[in-house]
């Protein structure tokens, strides 16, 4: 056994007698938001709206701005000191169906 | 009837083009208000497909807000349709459109916060695996240390970013208030705990070494160029959340 | 040829969010059904879900992706997956729908109308027998709800239905909601296509609500599964099961799911037509 090996398995040996099982509470932060996302076999509600308009989004017409939670972390001191807002540039070319 | 073969190839590839326009597809009928009965079709294809997107990045949606992230996720579904009728499975490709969306270009983060929820899905409907107890993983590594190559939890996955993006990820789940935050790379682990999912940030030297073994190098070339005490609490980190499934020895 | 395996009682559709008060709430169901396309992952907490339940219920897999009523050939990797899912819960009873979700590599998640004639019997015939085949068991064939329909159509639904059910051998799903609406959508008599539809080839009916919405030429019903069972679809299933005497029936939610007691309250009106239905033909 070469001392190398000595001190890998003390390294391993000592990971395992330092295994605490995590508590719920060192999680806490780390869990997100139930997982969805399903196939179903309904006609969807809203369908009196949600695709009439998606050729709105065509061409130059793109006039939003993100506007949830981003508004509240500011990134400090962006390094190449741009724009740390949404941009509100158009989309300069069509967008291909 | 020569050409019948393919006379529903053609009806419903018009149909389908029709689900992209304003056009009502040739061929078909309706009692009355033929334009609206038909655009029920269209407004399911698009609001089924936004809607899975929804559910899928969250933490996207509040950092954006509802109306961006909609009209998002409109551009994404027309360019972008699923490939696989597993719902659970679209959006993969979505973090790599946000990064090429100009109207997003201004949150650089964005696009490793929609990896990290691409990611957390993939770790939920992963294979189930029984992990090694420390107990029995001291045993299977005793004879052989330097030799052994560890397998991982199926649902594993790491996430590295250039961005403070796991960050970001956090301070958008519900309860927690978003603030400032400090610019830097952030790495996490992300696996399995219960019914849940768990995004865990973790040293970039802990996202290294856990980044070899996944790729199946042995603990041997691991130490290598690892410091002991790194390894150890790499390892330690790895068995106290269940994440080592196997223990082989190719060499042997 | 038995279709299926499910008993003569009355399930509901499994939602994730009911899972722990399945487990706890007493209740006199007799079957869960649940859709084949979101439990392909390789594991987690939704199969561990699944399999729980497989032990207490009789399990209807009801696929959802695999765009049957399409033109193209059937996607091989997902007649694979279907036919895992099937080996793995031993279903006893698998369904698809009338209808095509895929074009061209695209998935439209939407359960899109075809003409019915010659050509897409055949094909559709085509996509059963090969269906049939890698799952090893016989499937129920969906009726749609429908919003428009083909000018170059030759067939009636229920007659391309019969043949369907006749050259292949399989079951057919009776979803009567998906009656009312499409026969509602184009101004014609949901008794009439209840009487021309093909009862003996009935494995399982389904029950769900439906939205309204009133045009100038007349109301368009879209089907939602976002509400209760109308009472037209209540008497159409009455009458139906009269005829036919009790078969499985399911109740459908699937748009703002409420809690478990509303579906649990919709199957017990459905297990009591049912019951009285039991009694008229015992007595």
């Amino acid at each position: 056994m070469t001392t190398k090996t000595t001190t890998l398995a003390l390294a391993l040996f000592g990971a395992c007698a330092a295994v605490t099982s995590a508590t719920a509470q060192d999680m806490e932060k780390c869990f997100g938001v139930a997982l969805a996302g399903e196939n179903g076999c309904a006609a969807g509600p809203g369908t009196t709206c949600a695709g009439t308009s998606a050729i709105d989004y065509q061409g130059n017409a793109w006039a939003l701005v993100p506007a949830g939670t981003c508004e509240d972390m500011v990134l400090p001191a962006a390094a190449d000191g741009s724009d740390r807002m949404g941009a509100l540039e158009a989309l300069d070319r069509d967008i291909p169906m | 009837m020569g050409c019948a073969m393919h006379l529903h190839r053609d009806t419903q590839a018009a149909f389908r083009a029709a689900l992209s326009t304003q056009d009502v597809p040739p061929g078909i009928t309706a009692v009355g208000d033929l334009a609206r009965r038909f655009s029920v079709y269209r407004n399911t294809v698009m609001h089924s497909l936004t809607d899975a997107l929804v559910q899928r990045f969250p933490v996207v949606q509040r950092i954006v807000g509802r109306a961006f992230f909609s009209a998002t996720a409109k551009v994404f579904v027309v360019n972008h349709p699923p490939s696989s009728p597993i719902i659970q499975a679209y959006g993969t490709d979505f973090p790599n459109f946000l990064a090429t969306f100009p109207p997003a270009a201004g949150l650089p983060y964005l696009p490793d916060v929609a990896l990290i929820e691409v990611l957390r899905g993939q770790a939920y409907h992963a294979a189930d695996a029984t992990p090694m107890s420390p107990d029995t993983f001291r045993s299977a590594i005793t004879m052989a240390p330097e030799d052994a190559v560890l397998t991982l939890h199926p649902a594993l996955r790491l996430a590295t970013s250039e961005h403070p993006a796991m960050s970001v990820w956090r301070m958008n789940q519900s309860g927690m208030t978003p603030s400032t935050v400090d610019p830097g790379p952030e790495a996490a682990l992300i696996f399995r705990r219960a019914d849940n999912v768990i995004v865990m940030p973790v040293p970039f030297d802990a996202a290294d070494i856990v980044a070899k073994l996944a790729m199946g190098v042995p603990l041997g070339v691991v130490a290598r160029d690892t410091p002991p005490d790194k390894l150890s609490r790499s390892i330690a980190t790895l068995l106290s959340h269940g994440l080592i499934v196997g223990v082989d020895h190719p060499q042997a | 040829m038995l279709q299926t395996r499910l008993p003569d009682a009355v399930g509901i559709g499994f939602k994730r969010a009911h899972f722990d008060a399945l487990r706890t709430t007493k209740n006199t169901l007799g079957f869960l059904e649940v859709h084949a396309e979101n439990y392909m992952g390789a594991g987690g907490p939704s199969h561990a879900q699944l399999a729980a339940l497989r032990t207490d219920y009789a399990l209807s897999i009801h696929g959802v992706g695999l765009s049957i009523g399409g033109a193209g050939p059937l996607d091989a990797v997902h007649l694979k997956r279907l036919a895992a899912l099937c080996d793995r819960y031993q279903p006893e009873s698998f369904s698809e729908h009338l209808a095509w979700s895929s074009h061209d590599n695209a998935f439209l998640n939407d359960l899109l109308p075809l003409p019915y004639d010659d050509e897409t019997l055949s094909t559709v015939c085509d996509h059963i027998d090969c269906l049939q085949d890698v799952i090893a068991r016989p499937m129920l064939l969906e009726n749609p709800s429908t919003y428009v329909t083909f000018e170059t159509s030759t067939l009636a639904e229920t007659d391309f239905l019969t043949a369907v059910a006749k050259r292949t051998g399989c079951g057919l799903l009776l979803d009567i909601n998906n009656v009312f609406v499409s026969c509602t959508n184009h101004r014609a008599d949901p008794r009439a296509y209840l009487a021309d539809f093909p009862l003996h080839a009935m494995g399982e009916i389904h029950l769900g609500g439906h939205d309204a919405e009133d045009l100038p030429s007349g109301p368009l019903l879209i089907d939602s599964h976002g509400t209760p069972v109308a009472d037209p679809v209540w008497a159409l299933y009455a009458e139906t099961i009269a005829h036919t005497g009790p078969r499985p029936t399911l109740i459908e939610w699937d748009t703002d799911v409420p809690d478990l007691s509303v579906l649990l309250a919709e199957a017990d009106c459905a297990a009591g037509i049912l019951d009285g239905v039991r009694h008229a033909l015992a007595s």
